[in-house]
Order: C-alpha cells, then structure tokens, then sequence
C-alpha cells in the first residue's frame, strides 16, 4: 500500500471515504473522476489540490485491492488498519466503518479521549495509559491487559475536529442503549447537531424504549423541534407551545428563524399566527434568560471575589495584623502554586489527590519560607515597617530569580483534575464552572479555619496579643519572638494554600506573584487592615463590582473604575470598611 | 576616623566612582572575535517567551563556531538582559553596538521593545534581526524581520476557517496593543471585503495578563450559541491565553463548536499549559516542530542536546532566529566583512532553506518568504498540520487592506532604497536619513 | 534637624554633581569624536538618564524624608511629566511621521482618527508644553492631595491608595483609546526646538539642562527644609497631631509639599523622555514607583543628597549587572536591598557620614509610626 504523503492530508474532498468502503470498480472510476473535476476549481493551490487529488485517486484504486486480497472477509480489521495508519481522511472513512458496530464503542472512545495508540512492535492498535515508565496497554477490544511498554513503542492516534464531531455522534448513537441514564442522556446531545434523517428515526425508535424521564425529554424536544419545520400548520404551533418553557438554546435559534425575514423582506414563515405566537414565546424565554445571566454575573463576581480574598487573606495577616508591608507576599502563593506541580510531578496518574495533597504541602513550603524570612530577616525590622517594604522587595526578586533558575523562566503546565473541569449545567442558558464553584468554597473553607485559628487557640490569643501591644503581651509572659514567627508563618502558609488555587485558573510561572501583589493590598486596606471579616466582604465586594461593570464599560474600564472607586471610598473612610477601633488603630 | 580632609577624601571618591562608571565605556579592545549581540529579556514579564531565543542563539554561535566560526574569526555572543524593560532595551542596544561593538543584534520580541530600540539601530546604523511575528507597517533600513508579517499568518488562517470550516461568525479577540489592533482591522477589513456584516464580526480587546475571563468567554458562547458556525482569531497575548483556554474548556466551548485559532500560542506556551481543554483548536504559524522533514529533525535533535533536556520543544521564533542568523552568516561570507552598510546589502536575495518546507529570501523589503501552516493541538502539546500554503509567501510589509498603507511599499534596492515609498506619490517618506 | 552642622557630604555631592554637569557637555562640544576626553554618546545618555532619576528621587525624598509621606506612586508624575514632554515631541515630528500627516501622529492616523483630540492642542508650542510637564502632575497631586489630606488619609492607607492612583492609570493608559499611543506609548522622536534630538550637541545639552536642574532642586530642596516651612513639615512627620494641636494646617503644609514633589517628578520625567527616546505606560507601573523608594531608603531617606546617591548608584548597578551577569542580577539586586536595609539602616549615607550622629536614630523609630 502506497503511505499516503503529506499532500493528500490537504484539499481534498472529504466525503471520498464513504463512497471507498464498499469497492467496485467502475464506481471508483467515477469516484476518481468527480475528484479530478472538483480540483479543476481548486482555487489558490490549485496545482497542489490537484497533484493531492491524482495520488488520493491512486490510493482508492490501489487500497481497496489490497484490502480485499488481505482480509475481505474482516472489513472490520481492515477499518482498524485503516484508522492506524491511514490519512486523515482514510482515518475518517475507517470511523464511519466501525460505526456500525458494537464492538468498536470502547476503542472510539479511547480515540476520542486521546488515548489510542499505535503499538508499532505488533502493528496493532492499544488503549495506553500513561504510568511512569511509559504506559500501561489494554486491548480495546476485549480489554485485556498487555505488558507496559516504553513510551517510543507507541504512537498517538492523531485525529482533528472532523474527526472527532464524527466520532462523538457515532459514540452517541452506540450509547443511546447504555444501561446508565446520564450516558443516554449525553448520547442524545451529542446527536442533536446537524441531526439527518437516520439518527431522527433511530431517537423516535428509542422514544418508545426509554424509561428515563431526562432523556425522554430531550427526545422529545428534538423532535418537537423539527416539528418546527413541518408544513402542518397545527403540528408547528403545538410544537412552539410546548417549547415556549424550555430553557434550551435550539429552541431561541428556532424560534429566531420563524420571526426572521429574508434578504427580500419577507418573512421566512408565511403564516402570521405561528410567528405571532413564535415572538410571544421569544420575550418570555428572553426575559428568563436576563434572570439567567443576572444570576451568572453575580457568580462570576462571587468567584472574582474569592480569588481575591484568598489572595488578600494571607497577607491580611502578616501586612494587617503584623504591619509588616510583605511585598514578597506574591512570591510566596507562586511558591504554593509551584509546589502544586512538583507534586503533580510526582503522583502524575493521580492528578485529583496530588492536588488535594498539594494543599497541606503547600501550606508547609510557604510557612516554612516564611518562617525563615522572618527569622533571617524581618526581625531586625520590627517597629520600621518601611524597612520591611524594602528588605521583602528584595526577597521577592530573590525568590522570583530562584524559581527561574530552578524551574526555568517558562510557564510549568498544572493539569486540572476531571471533577475540577467542565461546568455545572443547569440549563442552556446558566451553567457554574466546577473549578470557580470549588475555589469559591474552598475561600470560605480557608476563611473560616484562619478565623477558628485566630479565635480559638492559644496561638490565636496570643497573634491578637503581640498585635495589640507588643509590650505588653511580652510583660505577660508571652513569648513574643516565636509567635512573631509562627504568625508569619501562618500568613505565609495561607499565601501557599491561595497558590493551589491560583494553579487552577492561571499561569504558573516566576511572574504569578506579581500579578496578584496590588490587588492584594488593595483588597486589605479596602476592608480595613487588621481586619480579616473586612478583607472577605471587600474581596467579595471587589469581585461583584467588577463583574457589574465589565458589560458596561468593558473589563479594563472597570478596573479602573474600581480603582477610582477604592481611592474615593479611602476619602469617606479614612481606615478601611471595617476600622480598627481603640488604641491599637491609631498606630 | 576622623580626618581632617575629609572632604576632599569624599571628593576623590566621587571621582572614582565616575570614573568607574566611564571605564565601563570604553570600547572593548579584543578584535580577533566577531561579536553578535543577544537582546533578550531574562527577567521581567518577557523572559517567559524571549529566554529560548537567547539559548537558541547561543547554541546557533555555538554550532557556527564548531564550523570554523566566521571570515576566519571566532564568533562571540554578548548577552545582555533589557529585564523587559522598554526603554533598557534602546540603552542596550547602544551598549551593545558602541560598548560592545557587535556586528549585529538578534534580539527584541514586543513591538514597544523593537520600537524603542530602532532609533538607536538606526542612528548607530547596525542590524537587528527581529525574530517575531508581527504588525507589519513597517520596514527599516537597519532592520531584518524574519517573522511573519501579517498576510503570512493572519489572511491565510481566516481563508481556511472561512473556506474549510465554513465559518460565517467571527470573534476578534485580542490584547490591546499595537500587534493584535492592526491584526484585527486588517481582518475586520479583509472579511467585510468577503461579504461579512458587521453584525456577525465581534471585537474584544483585553488587557496584557488578563487574567480572568468569566464573562468575555461567556459572550462569547453567546454570541456562537445562534446557530451560525463561529470562530475565535486569538490574538491573546502571552500569559493572558492559560486562563482563557481553561474558561473555554470549562465553560464547554469545545474545538468542535467554537474552534479557536491562535497567532500567538506555540509549543512553547503549550508546554506551560494543561492541554485537556485545548485539544483540536488551531494555531497559524510558519514553522511547528511536528513538520517532519529531516532538516528538522536534526535542529530539533541539536537543540535537545544544547539545552541537555529531552522534553524541550521548539517554536516558530526559534526557526526564525535559525534562518535570521544563518542569512547573516551567508551574507557576511558574500561581503567578506561585518561591516553594516555591506552586510544589509548583501542580505537581500540570501536564500536559505526553512525547516518547514521551501526555502526563505530575504526579500527587498527586508521580511522573508514563508510557508504558512494551521495546525490543531494535540493532546501531547504539539500540533498536526491540517492545512498548509503550497508554496512560500512572502512577507509584506505595508497590509494591502489598509487604505492607508495600500500604495506603500518598502523596497531597499536601488532606486527606491526607502522603506515608505508612496507608489502614487512618488515620494518616499518617514525615514530619518 | 541639626541641617546647619557641617555637612560634608552634601558638599561633595554637590560639587561632583556641578562637574559631571558641566564637564561632559564642555568636552564633548569642545573635543572631537576620538579625543581621549571625549564621552561617547552611550555614556552621556546614560548619565543623563541617572540625573534624571537622581531628581526623581530627589522629589520623592522631599515628601517621604521630610513630610512622612510614603508615597508609592511618584512614578506617576514623573510618567505624566514624560507624556507631556512626549506630546510636544511627537508634535514635532509633523508630517515627517510614517503616514506623513502633517497634523495626527501616526498612532491616531492608524486609530482612523480625522483630527486632534482637545487635550492634545497646544502641545506643538514648547512653552505651553513645559507648564503642562509641571501643571498635570501638579494638578493631579493638588486635587488627589487635597481630598488625602483633609480626609486624614494616613500611612499605609495613603501609601495603598497612590498605588492604586499610578496603577490606574497603567491602566487607562494601555488603552488605545485614550490617545496617547497605547501600550507602544510615544517614540520615534525627531526634533526638539527644532534641532535633531539625536545629534550630539543636543545629546550633551539636555544633559547639562538635567544637571542644572537637579543642582537647582537640590538647592531649592535644601532651602525649603531648612526654611519654616520645612521644619513644620519635618514636625508634621515626627508627631502630627502634636503640630495640628499647635494650630497649624497640618493639611495644607502636606498638601504643599506633595504638589511641589510631584512637579519635580514631572519635570525629571520631562528632561527623562527625550534622552531615552521612548515614553510608554509601563512607566505608570506599581513596581517603577516601588523602586523609587528603594533607591530612597538604599541612599539614605531624609537628606537629600541621600536620595541622589542612591537612585545613581541603584541604577548603575542595574546597568553593570544587566551586562555582566544576566541571569544572576537579580539575586545581586534583591541581596544588595536585603542587606542595605539589615546593615545600613540610614543607606549609604549613613555609612558615609557615621561619626556624625544626626537624627536618624530618632527618624528610624518615628518612622514606625508616622508610616
């Protein structure tokens, strides 16, 4: 068989392959003919198109001949052949192939996710999972486990988005008689795009079978959907009457359609009661989407706001409570989103407990930083607070060049685990992102420790004491020096724990911390410092504002604005949304 | 410690400590090396992308050097950190040039670094190999663009969007600065010219670093969710794309609804990212690693080596930078000296073969020829080819979909020898000399 | 403030400051290209570009040494002095620009702007110019000091909230749309008062008009700390309410001092853009104004010359630094402030001028608490 070169891969006509599964060869003729006169119109690269097309003509003259000597009486064996060392394009007449079979359901599925390999010492297609000498092989089609390999035995099974909407209705269509409901449910919506004649008589045919309410339902508004296009004047309106309450996108689409006019002015839908009735059920569904998206705006603000909070609230402690000005308080949630990949690094086939376990880790590696730069050099500098903006500054272009070093000046890839990714749908038009929604929860979680902390313990009445006055906490006893550290620490292993979070919404690189470095003083000094209740509401607050406001003017316009705002609110509130009360504020 | 001349002690000090800072000044004497000037950002917000290019020019000295070096000489990188500093960068470069006195500078990756740096390039009159690809709108006497210019990147990646996937909706996203703006209004005119309304084009502009992006990819899916086939033309800067690619993948944007097709994101940048989310979308680019061809191979192979780490990619700048400093070798060997005005001469018409295929010319209007390919990304950070230019392009400097910059070209040949040449006025202008 | 003792080192500084100014432009102009005394243009844009930053400094010493006010937003009027200076040189460059309009620079031309926005007339006059490098900052400070101050924004509050001003105005001015050339700022300068801003005579005298102008302030400075004014604003810092108590306008004595430092600020901005060529946003960056205070407190906060010292040698330590080791310098850097601020608690010039026992013991631990 003649390896298809890289020319073929370009402008060819796709739809080629369906007409190749079944050789004969004066249809192929025709085949190879039709190709010739497309590539008559081939545009820019022409010649290029045109030398693809010959050799693609050759390839469906010559393979189906080999094909046929080897396993004609396997097609089967013969797609998958196909789909491990074919073109894109024989790759997609081979998917098209294995669709009607059940046994190809697993493999498909690993193609999709990426997972199907070619085993090059057997010639055969595997299932690998990636270890850490190399991957682990199962056969797809009976699951068998095979021997570990090295990873230069295999070879990915490349695909592209053709491919893969293929493959993913395909999948669909095997799944639709899945003993799970949520995998039939899913096999629906994976069907719904550009859905032809076969797949609607297949879904009416399941129709009848289905148990599962979720799935009937949207079978049905699938169907009701195309009922839309019937020329049955009752069987449109009844369709738009039962649509006018779901919260689906298909339906607006749709419905957007009938009240729409052509390029000449008239309407696409000639009878005046179903548009009427078709507008009506629009501004109704129009009006619940704005509740939808009011309800989003305050989520992402929520989840904005978190992001600032967790990123204000270690330094809440150490600039707040301590008044020491950390400007090294970035470097450090650098440091625990940092220590996110090394452990990541280490557990790479256990991504969701590498990153729970990541959390006390990074907590450790901040604190313990911290502690040594408050040993080593904050407490010289205490009663100088301004010495501490200097001395930190430089421990922070430290920390920064040490990561560099370390870890290179690029950007380290921190995967985020699959209950972390994707979104919560509730319907077509509102959907939660899983990774804000945990961040979100994961903020109130660290809050309300470092308040139980701070309230509760020894070490939190004695934070509160040495803060209060220093003099007199260490008349009464207290050791002074070790909770100075300690608190630091602290602080500083809350900046960590912020750092795994940060991991799963940005960059992880030498310059995290910088970015995040004037928001986090803006978020303290906005809530009042010394006060952690305070650095949550402006956090939150902080968050909402900016949320509020970019549709309107724009994301940049409103940072600035909200900026505008923090400096105009200081004027009204000289100390913050919460001020400190009593002898301790006035220092 | 108390002395009684104190002051005239300070005085000598002073003295000292400047004539300290001018000793520093004073020309290097060793002559028997040829000096190439490096300038990269090492530290600051650039160092992320710019760090590999300073490897890669080291290890391109390195091998030339291996080779017998140059007109008989060694060859000397001198490396200097402009620290993303847009102003360090035009101090750096006079260091380089007066100081330093290097044959010529392969450096700068920001438009603002190239901008800062061109007066000095052009009034000290020495090279800069600019390695990135950019706005175009430009073309200097003194400088080489060997990255793309916007018709060898932009223009073909929305044809095959618009011709293959049959996209009828576009989201223009882009950082707000001067590379993504001309991009984008050089699109915006070119699909309104295809019969685009404008209803059906969307332009979001977003800060350098943006960080989150909540409601722009929520409108976005907004926008997509009509039912007409939507694209995204990215031209998100850096940083800002990690969070944007997670929003999208979590909000379930998916390649296959809404595929996004990135300028600026590369196996380098993919490296640093969590591909899941970003799988089957697509990047226009002149050069991927995956481009097997044994040219290649080998540069990948000696760039595995140089840096000792077997997991490092390479990207479309580093083969710029490769074309770039072997055009400078071939044309220095033509000239038989270093010399700048010799040099820059005989720089235009060097050929040299591209690692992805066709061979590169630097053509008269100081930009090179380039095939141009869009690949989709892989789950493994690396892109397959899904499309390419069946023969070079070559790179124009003044956009043809501008009405201002129609009639110019740039053209360093006798007898135009202007970068800013009004073909309906004759006349050549913007030039300082 | 024992301001009248013999203080040595001011003289020098003084003294070096007056020879550098005045020698490098005397030679150049007076000596050819490969005379022995002859600076080459790298290093008298170099030095120019310290000079500039030593005023900087200088400004900010004068409301955070003497008046208390931890300003971490200085950067912001030197930046606004700079894209006045910026305006009136892009003004200059007419139709010489790259799409030859007489009028537009090339930016707003590519934004299909048709003609100058309001607050771009009269920039081309270079007097008109010169009073907007000191009226915008002044402005700014005025309007942003006077609601400050007579809130009783204090320490840290204050310090936070000039962050927030210059990194608000990062932003708005990496906006396009807001005319002054965006993240590329303003560069390719032509001419200034007609002559080429690259030729070397031009070169040497915007260095002795920088110089000129930081032996002016500093002398200024010096008459102002020593003035009554000066020593209430010195009061103010040590104890203020003790001095509001005393029946002054604390408010208006800061106000005062803030508005003059920020001139000061925009006039080094001025004398900065034409040397270095280039004004763009990022001078607006929280991290700029950072480290204005850090060549500040590595000088030796609260003595004027301390602050020029600094900024000087902070800067020319960058410079070496950046060429010699180029991974490596910002350990260098981030060692160089951590043990300055353990060891040297008054900066350099406390090291310089040991045996004299000032103040400073008394501004360390004031510090604490007016900050």
């Amino acid at each position: 068989m003649k390896t298809p070169t890289f020319k073929s891969r370009l402008k060819t006509p796709s739809d080629l392959g369906l007409v190749a599964v079944q050789p004969s060869a004066p249809l192929l003729l025709l085949v190879a003919i039709s190709t010739l006169a497309r590539c008559e119109i081939g545009g820019v690269f022409k010649r290029l198109a045109t030398l693809g097309c010959l050799l693609t003509a050759l390839l469906i003259f010559n393979q189906p001949l080999v094909a046929q000597e080897q396993t004609a009486a396997e097609p089967f064996a013969q797609a998958l052949e196909l789909l491990r060392q074919g073109s894109m394009q024989e790759r997609e007449q081979a998917i098209e192939q294995l669709s009607g079979d059940m046994r190809s359901l697993s493999l498909l599925q690993a193609l999709q996710d990426g997972k199907l390999f070619d085993f090059k010492a057997q010639s055969k297609l595997v299932i690998a999972q990636e270890i850490d000498t190399g991957y682990s092989l199962t056969d797809p089609l009976n699951g068998t486990a095979l021997p570990n390999v090295e990873r230069s035995e295999v070879g990915k099974i490349n695909l592209n988005n053709k491919l893969r909407g293929n493959i993913r209705k395909i999948v669909g269509q095997l799944q639709l008689n899945a003993p799970n409901a949520s995998v039939r449910l899913a096999a629906v919506k994976a069907m719904n795009t550009d859905i032809d004649e076969k797949a609607l008589a297949l879904l009416k045919s399941h129709l009848t079978n289905e148990s599962d309410e979720a799935v009937k339902q949207a079978i049905q508004k699938i169907l009701l959907l195309q009922d839309l296009n019937s020329s049955d004047k009752a069987l449109r309106i009844a369709a738009i009457e039962a649509l006018k309450d779901l919260d689906s996108q298909d339906v607006v689409n749709t419905l957007q359609v009938i009240i729409d006019k052509d390029a000449d002015g008239n309407y696409l839908e000639s009878d005046s009661d179903v548009r009427n009735l078709a507008e009506a059920a629009l501004i109704k569904i129009r009006e619940r989407m704005q509740a939808y998206a009011a309800v989003e705006t305050v989520f992402f603000g929520l989840s904005l706001g978190a992001v600032l909070v967790l990123a204000a609230i270690g330094l809440a402690i150490t600039f707040g409570v301590m008044g020491i000005i950390n400007m090294a308080h970035g470097e450090l949630m650098m440091l625990g989103a940092y220590t996110t990949y090394v452990m990541q690094q280490l557990l790479p086939n256990h991504l969701g407990t590498a990153l729970i376990l990541s959390i006390p880790m990074a907590f450790l590696v901040a604190a313990l930083v911290g502690i040594a730069i408050e040993r080593g050099i904050i407490r010289f500098l205490y009663g100088r607070p301004l010495e501490t903006l200097l001395a930190t500054f430089g421990v922070s272009l430290f920390l920064q060049q040490s990561v560099r070093s370390i870890f290179s000046p690029l950007n380290r890839s921190v995967s985020t685990p699959e209950w972390m990714s994707g979104s919560w749908q509730i319907n077509d038009f509102l959907s939660l992102t899983w990774n804000r929604f945990y961040i979100l929860i994961f903020c109130l979680l660290v809050f309300t420790a470092l308040l139980q902390i701070l309230k509760r313990t020894k070490l939190g009445l004695e934070v509160r004491a040495v803060a209060q006055n220093r003099g007199m906490a260490r008349a009464m006893g207290i050791p002074t020096a070790r909770v100075d550290a300690l608190t630091f620490g602290l602080g500083s292993g809350i900046a960590g724990v912020a750092g795994v979070a940060l991991s799963q919404i940005t960059n992880v690189g030498p310059n995290l911390g910088q970015a995040y470095i004037v928001d986090s003083f803006m978020v303290v000094v906005f809530g009042g410092v010394g006060n952690l209740f305070g650095t949550l509401v402006a956090g939150f607050t902080l968050g909402i504002a900016n949320k509020v406001l970019e549709p309107y003017a724009g994301a940049v316009l409103a940072k600035i604005l909200v900026l505008v705002f923090i400096i105009l609110f200081i004027q009204k509130r000289p100390r913050g949304l919460f001020p400190q009360k009593g002898r301790a504020a006035e220092s | 410690m108390q002395k009684p001349n104190n002051p005239f002690r300070k005085l000598v000090m002073s003295a000292a400590l400047s004539t300290l800072l001018f000793a520093s000044t004073t020309p290097a004497n060793a002559e028997d090396t040829i000096k190439v000037g490096v300038l990269h950002s090492l530290s600051g917000t650039m160092a992320i992308s710019e760090t590999t290019l300073k490897d890669t020019m080291l290890m391109l000295i390195d091998e030339q050097n291996k080779k017998g070096g140059l007109l008989g000489k060694k060859l000397e990188a001198v490396v200097v950190d402009p620290a993303s500093n847009w102003p360090l960068f035009a101090e750096k470069a006079r260091e380089l040039i007066t100081k330093d006195k290097v044959a010529s500078i392969f450096g700068c990756w920001t438009s603002v670094s190239r901008k800062s740096v061109l007066p000095v390039i052009e009034e000290l009159n020495s090279i800069l190999f600019y390695p990135v690809q950019y706005e175009g709108e430009e073309s200097s006497k003194n400088v080489f663009y060997t990255g793309a210019a916007p018709n060898q990147q932009a223009i073909p990646a929305v044809d095959y969007l618009m011709n293959d996937l049959k996209v009828q909706r576009w989201v223009l996203a882009g950082t707000d600065y001067v590379y993504p703006r001309t991009t984008n209004k050089i699109l915006e005119a070119y699909l309104k010219a295809k019969g685009v309304a404008a209803k059906d084009i969307m332009i979001n502009y977003t800060p350098f670093g943006h960080s989150d992006w909540q409601s722009i990819v929520s409108d976005i899916k907004k926008f997509g969710s009509t039912g007409k086939k939507t694209a995204v033309v990215s031209t998100i800067n850096g940083d800002a794309n990690v969070p944007f690619y997670k929003e999208l993948g979590n909000q379930g944007i998916s390649a296959e609804k809404i595929p996004v097709v990135a300028f600026s994101v590369g196996e380098e940048e993919l490296s640093g990212m969590d591909t899941k989310p970003l799988v089957g979308h697509l990047a226009a680019w002149n050069y991927f690693m995956s481009v097997d061809t044994t040219k290649n191979a080998a540069f990948i192979q000696q760039w595995k080596d140089y840096i000792k780490n077997p997991k490092r990619v390479t990207n479309d700048p580093m083969e710029a930078h490769y074309i770039g400093f072997n055009m400078w070798v071939k044309a220095v060997e033509k000239a038989g000296t270093t010399d700048a005005d010799a040099v820059q001469k005989a720089l235009i018409g060097v050929e040299f073969p591209n690692l992805s295929g066709g061979v590169a010319k630097m053509l008269p209007n100081h930009h090179i020829s380039k095939p141009v390919l869009i690949g989709e990304i892989q789950g493994d950070g690396q892109f397959v080819t899904v499309w390419q230019t069946n023969k070079v392009i070559d790179g124009d400097a003044w956009s043809d979909f501008l009405p201002d910059s129609k009639p110019i070209i740039a053209d360093w040949t006798a007898p135009i020898s202007c970068g800013n040449y009004n073909t309906k006025t004759k006349k050549c202008s913007g030039q300082n000399y | 403030m024992n301001i009248f003792t013999q203080d040595k080192t001011y003289t020098t500084t003084l003294i070096t400051l007056a020879a550098v100014t005045l020698l490098i432009p005397f030679c150049n102009l007076m000596t050819t290209e490969n005379s022995v005394l002859h600076f080459s243009a790298y290093s008298v844009s170099l030095i120019g570009k310290y000079l500039t930053f030593a005023l900087l400094g200088l400004s900010l010493d004068m409301v955070w040494g003497y008046a208390g006010i931890l300003v971490l937003g200085q950067g912001a009027f030197f930046a606004l002095g700079g894209y006045a200076m910026g305006m009136y040189l892009m003004r200059q460059i007419g139709s010489r620009g790259v799409y030859g309009n007489p009028d537009l620079p090339d930016f707003m031309v590519f934004l299909n702007w048709t003609e100058l926005p309001w607050y771009w007339q009269g920039f081309e006059h270079f007097g008109f110019a010169m009073l907007m490098v000191l009226l915008a900052p002044g402005l700014l400070a005025f309007v942003f000091g006077w609601l400050a101050f007579r809130s009783r924004v204090t320490g840290v509050y204050l310090s936070i909230i000039t962050q927030a001003l210059t990194y608000a105005l990062l932003l708005a001015f990496f906006r396009n749309e807001m005319g002054f050339g965006g993240n590329n700022g303003l560069t390719d300068f032509k001419d200034i008062l007609g002559f080429n801003i690259q030729s070397e005579a031009v070169r040497s005298l915007l260095l002795l008009a920088t110089g000129l102008s930081l032996i002016a302030a500093l002398l200024l400075c010096r008459w102002i700390v020593n003035s009554k004014l000066g020593r209430v604003v010195t009061a103010i810092r040590d104890q203020e309410s003790r001095v509001r108590f005393l029946g002054y306008r604390v408010e208006l004595f800061k106000l005062w001092v803030f508005v003059f430092a920020a001139m000061l600020a925009g006039l080094a901005g001025a004398l900065y853009v034409p040397q270095v060529g280039i004004i763009n946003p990022s001078e607006f960056s929280p991290l700029n104004s950072l480290e204005i205070v850090i060549w500040v407190a590595v000088g030796g906060r609260g003595t004027l010359y301390g602050a020029i010292i600094g900024a000087v040698l902070v800067n020319y330590a960058k410079t070496v630094l950046t060429g010699l080791m180029p991974d490596a310098w910002l350990f260098c850097l981030g060692a160089v402030f951590i043990l300055v601020t353990l060891l040297l608690p008054d900066g350099i010039v406390g090291l310089l001028r040991r045996r004299i026992k000032p103040v400073t013991e008394a501004t360390a631990n004031t510090a604490g608490q007016t900050v």
